[in-house]
């Protein structure tokens, strides 16, 4: 075999394994690849509302989503709550729309809830947590800010007050 | 003079230690016989040492360096040691949410190292970028260090040296050197020497005046072979990245529930969970339990489903039964690549309340029975006659809230409570009653509608495991085409024996990779079957 033909046999083994390595890097980075992340598009899902019809994210392209997941056991969502029924008063001529996803519970759980607070935005019931799991909920409240063309804008973890939310959906709402 | 160039003619590349020719040693004064070159590669030019021009050649001798491939594999061993000293964060046994809880375990639990080891990010390691690049180096390095021999090595077994340098000869570590006979047949002692080798299971070549016999070549492989077999389970660990390859998921079902199995189209149903008990008779000695048992077997009765519409997560599941039976530890329930593992249980769970609903104005009477399934009680039961219990609020996991209001802590129905109403005949006399850790509250000091308590359905959790590892065969078989390197390189061995005359001398060498004790005894038998005049000289070293 001449030099060049053993170049060439270099290369091509060494591009092989840099590729291997690139591979393995990009998988040690992206651990978890279909994760809801910043700039991607929301996965669509479809959820049987507390009291009403089935009701799909996918539905509500073109106008703002605040996707909240919440359970009633959590303290910080409970004060969330009305805050984010003044917002959705605010918002909702405006093309927004707030979502509470129900982690888990009753409808018989939720229902006295939501009548405590005077919620009357659309919330949806995971009763088998699947959407929680399609999320990667962790902390709750987790609450998602999507744009109208269904993208995720932003993430946040934790309470909000009416000011942050504010802040947030305005950026998410259609122009 | 061109220094490769060997006194036979043949011009040898650089970094060859044996002439590809005629064997004879190149560039070595041959002072001491401990200075005679490594037959390991049978004194080939390693192709790396060959060219160093270009950047790729390069990159190529330094992977090629066995020094390298130590170091790499030093480094992975002590990396992997340090990784096991504090858990790594799949394995911290508490909720950590966030980063900051991450960062503060390990700083709170194990103090400033916990910090040090947080902040090297040790708690990740052996997914780290460097870690994983440490590892597909050694692969490279596999490649490369087996490539730049095995191809030399080739080339050199492949076309056997028979004519081979005195020098060559005299370096082996089993050589015998003696005079002839006046008038002794040459040919006929070739002959008789090459029969005798044949008869011990040799390869012969033979000249008119030399003869290599050789024996066991393939286990010159083995090695290499083994090399492939590591390169294979490399590759295969490194497929388990591929989406769809490598799933490692856990899923509580309730018994009588059917819970969707994250990231496939698959549901799966805990039709009943059983643990079953050794009895008394069944042990070999009275043991005194103290009332305790010992659990024989863990089982869950389960059904696999695959959802048809599976398309739009959270619609109503197209459920179609796939496969049935029961799963117990160690035999999980199979279906293609899935495989259900029995791996955890919560038993004698409350699943529902149930309760007679008596008329206390009628001599306790019971007038009807409710069901209060804990994870999804009915909104409104007829008990019949008319009458209607409704479930005005309920607290799975009873506790007072901050703002002094009834709450629950979790979703679980650990501590339930129930607030209901019952409503008698045309709506009359709705009354207003709270079931509360094993009692009942009623509004009313005399009301006309009771709740007696009756046995609570308890049900099983199971916890499976579920897992898919496309990669496994792959891995498998390279673990066993390692095996097979290691068996060929370990109990074979590559034994070679050269006769040669010179003029009226007689000259023998021998060689082999390991048990000189096998090769000695053979060229023993040699010498005293063709009763060549040889003695054979010890030497220490080939």
């Amino acid at each position: 075999m001449n030099i060049s033909n053993r170049t060439y046999i270099r290369v091509a083994v060494l591009g092989l394994l840099l590729v291997a390595l690139v591979f393995a890097l990009y998988s040690s980075f992206v651990k978890d690849p279909n994760a809801v992340k910043v700039g991607k598009a929301a996965p669509n899902f479809s959820l049987q509302q507390l009291n009403g019809p089935e009701l799909a994210l996918g539905d509500l392209r073109g106008k703002g989503v605040v996707l909240n997941f919440w359970g009633t056991w959590c303290e910080p969502c409970k004060k969330e709550m009305p805050a984010l029924q003044q917002q959705y008063d605010q918002f909702k001529d405006k093309g927004l729309v707030v979502v509470g996803v129900n982690i888990g519970e009753s409808p018989v759980a939720v229902e006295p809830f939501i009548k405590q607070f005077g919620v009357n935005f659309p919330i949806l019931m995971d009763s088998e947590s699947q959407i929680t799991k399609l999320y990667r909920i962790g902390p709750i409240p987790s609450t998602f800010f999507i744009s109208p063309e269904g993208e995720v804008k932003e993430i946040f973890l934790g309470q909000m007050n009416e000011a942050m939310i504010t802040e947030k959906v305005t950026k998410i709402l259609p122009k | 003079m061109d220094q490769r160039k060997c006194e036979c003619g043949h011009t040898n590349p650089i970094g060859t230690l044996l002439c590809e020719s005629c064997g004879k040693p190149l560039d070595v004064i041959l002072e001491e016989q401990t200075q005679f070159p490594d037959m390991r590669y049978e004194g080939m030019a390693r192709r790396s040492q060959t060219y160093t021009r270009k950047v790729i050649d390069r990159v190529w001798n330094w992977f090629s360096s066995v020094k390298i491939a130590i170091g790499i594999i030093v480094v992975l061993l002590i990396a992997s040691a340090v990784g096991t000293v504090f858990p790594q964060q799949p394995y911290i046994p508490v909720p950590v949410p966030t980063e900051a809880d991450v960062a503060r375990f390990y700083t709170e639990t194990y103090g400033k190292l916990g910090m040090v080891y947080y902040g090297l990010g040790f708690h990740n390691l052996y997914s780290s970028w460097w870690f994983v690049t440490l590892l597909v180096m050694l692969g490279t390095s596999l490649v490369i260090c087996s490539l730049d021999r095995v191809i030399p090595l080739y080339k050199a077994l492949s076309n056997p040296r028979l004519n081979q340098h005195k020098s060559f000869l005299k370096g082996q570590k089993l050589y015998a050197e003696g005079l002839l006979p006046a008038g002794a047949n040459q040919a006929e002692l070739l002959g008789a020497a090459a029969q005798a080798l044949r008869k011990k299971g040799y390869r012969i070549f033979s000249t008119e005046r030399a003869l290599l016999a050789e024996k066991g070549r393939f286990s010159r492989w083995g090695p290499y072979i083994n090399h492939i077999g590591l390169i294979l389970f490399l590759i295969g660990v490194l497929m388990r990245n591929i989406p769809g390859f490598f799933m490692d998921e856990y899923v509580w079902v309730r018994e009588g529930q059917t819970v969707a199995i994250p990231e496939t189209p698959y549901y799966v149903k805990n039709v009943n969970y059983h643990t079953e008990y050794w009895s008394e008779s069944e042990m070999p000695e009275k043991l005194d339990l103290k009332g305790g048992v010992i659990p024989k077997s863990f089982q869950t009765d389960a059904v696999l489903y695959v959802n048809k519409n599976a398309d739009l997560p959270g619609t109503k599941p197209d459920l179609f039964e796939v496969k049935s039976g029961p799963i117990v530890v160690n035999h999980p329930l199979e279906h293609e690549s899935l495989y259900l593992y029995q791996s955890g249980v919560q038993e004698m769970q409350l699943g529902a309340l149930n309760f007679d609903v008596i008329d206390q104005k009628n001599g306790d009477k019971m007038v009807g029975q409710i069901k209060m399934d804990l994870y999804n009680p009915p909104k409104e039961q007829d008990i019949g006659n008319g009458i209607k219990v409704r479930t005005l609020d309920y607290f799975p996991d009873f506790v007072i809230g901050s703002d002094g209001r009834p709450a629950t802590k979790t979703n679980l129905p650990r501590n339930p409570m129930l607030a209901l109403e019952i409503v008698g005949e045309n709506g009359a006399a709705a009354e207003k009653m709270v079931y509360l850790q094993g009692s009942v509250i009623t509004q009313k000091a005399n009301s006309q509608y009771g709740l007696v308590i009756r046995k609570p359905d308890l049900i099983d959790i199971t916890g499976l495991n579920v897992r898919m590892d496309k990669a496994v065969p792959l891995i498998y078989f390279g673990a066993f085409i390692f095996m097979v390197g290691v068996v060929i390189g370990l109990l074979w061995q590559h034994r070679r024996v050269w006769v040669q005359f010179q003029e009226d001398h007689v000259l023998l060498a021998g060689h082999t990779n390991k048990n000189w004790f096998g090769l000695r005894r053979e060229v023993d038998g040699l010498i005293e079957q063709t009763k060549l005049p040889l003695a054979i000289e010890e030497r220490t070293k080939a």
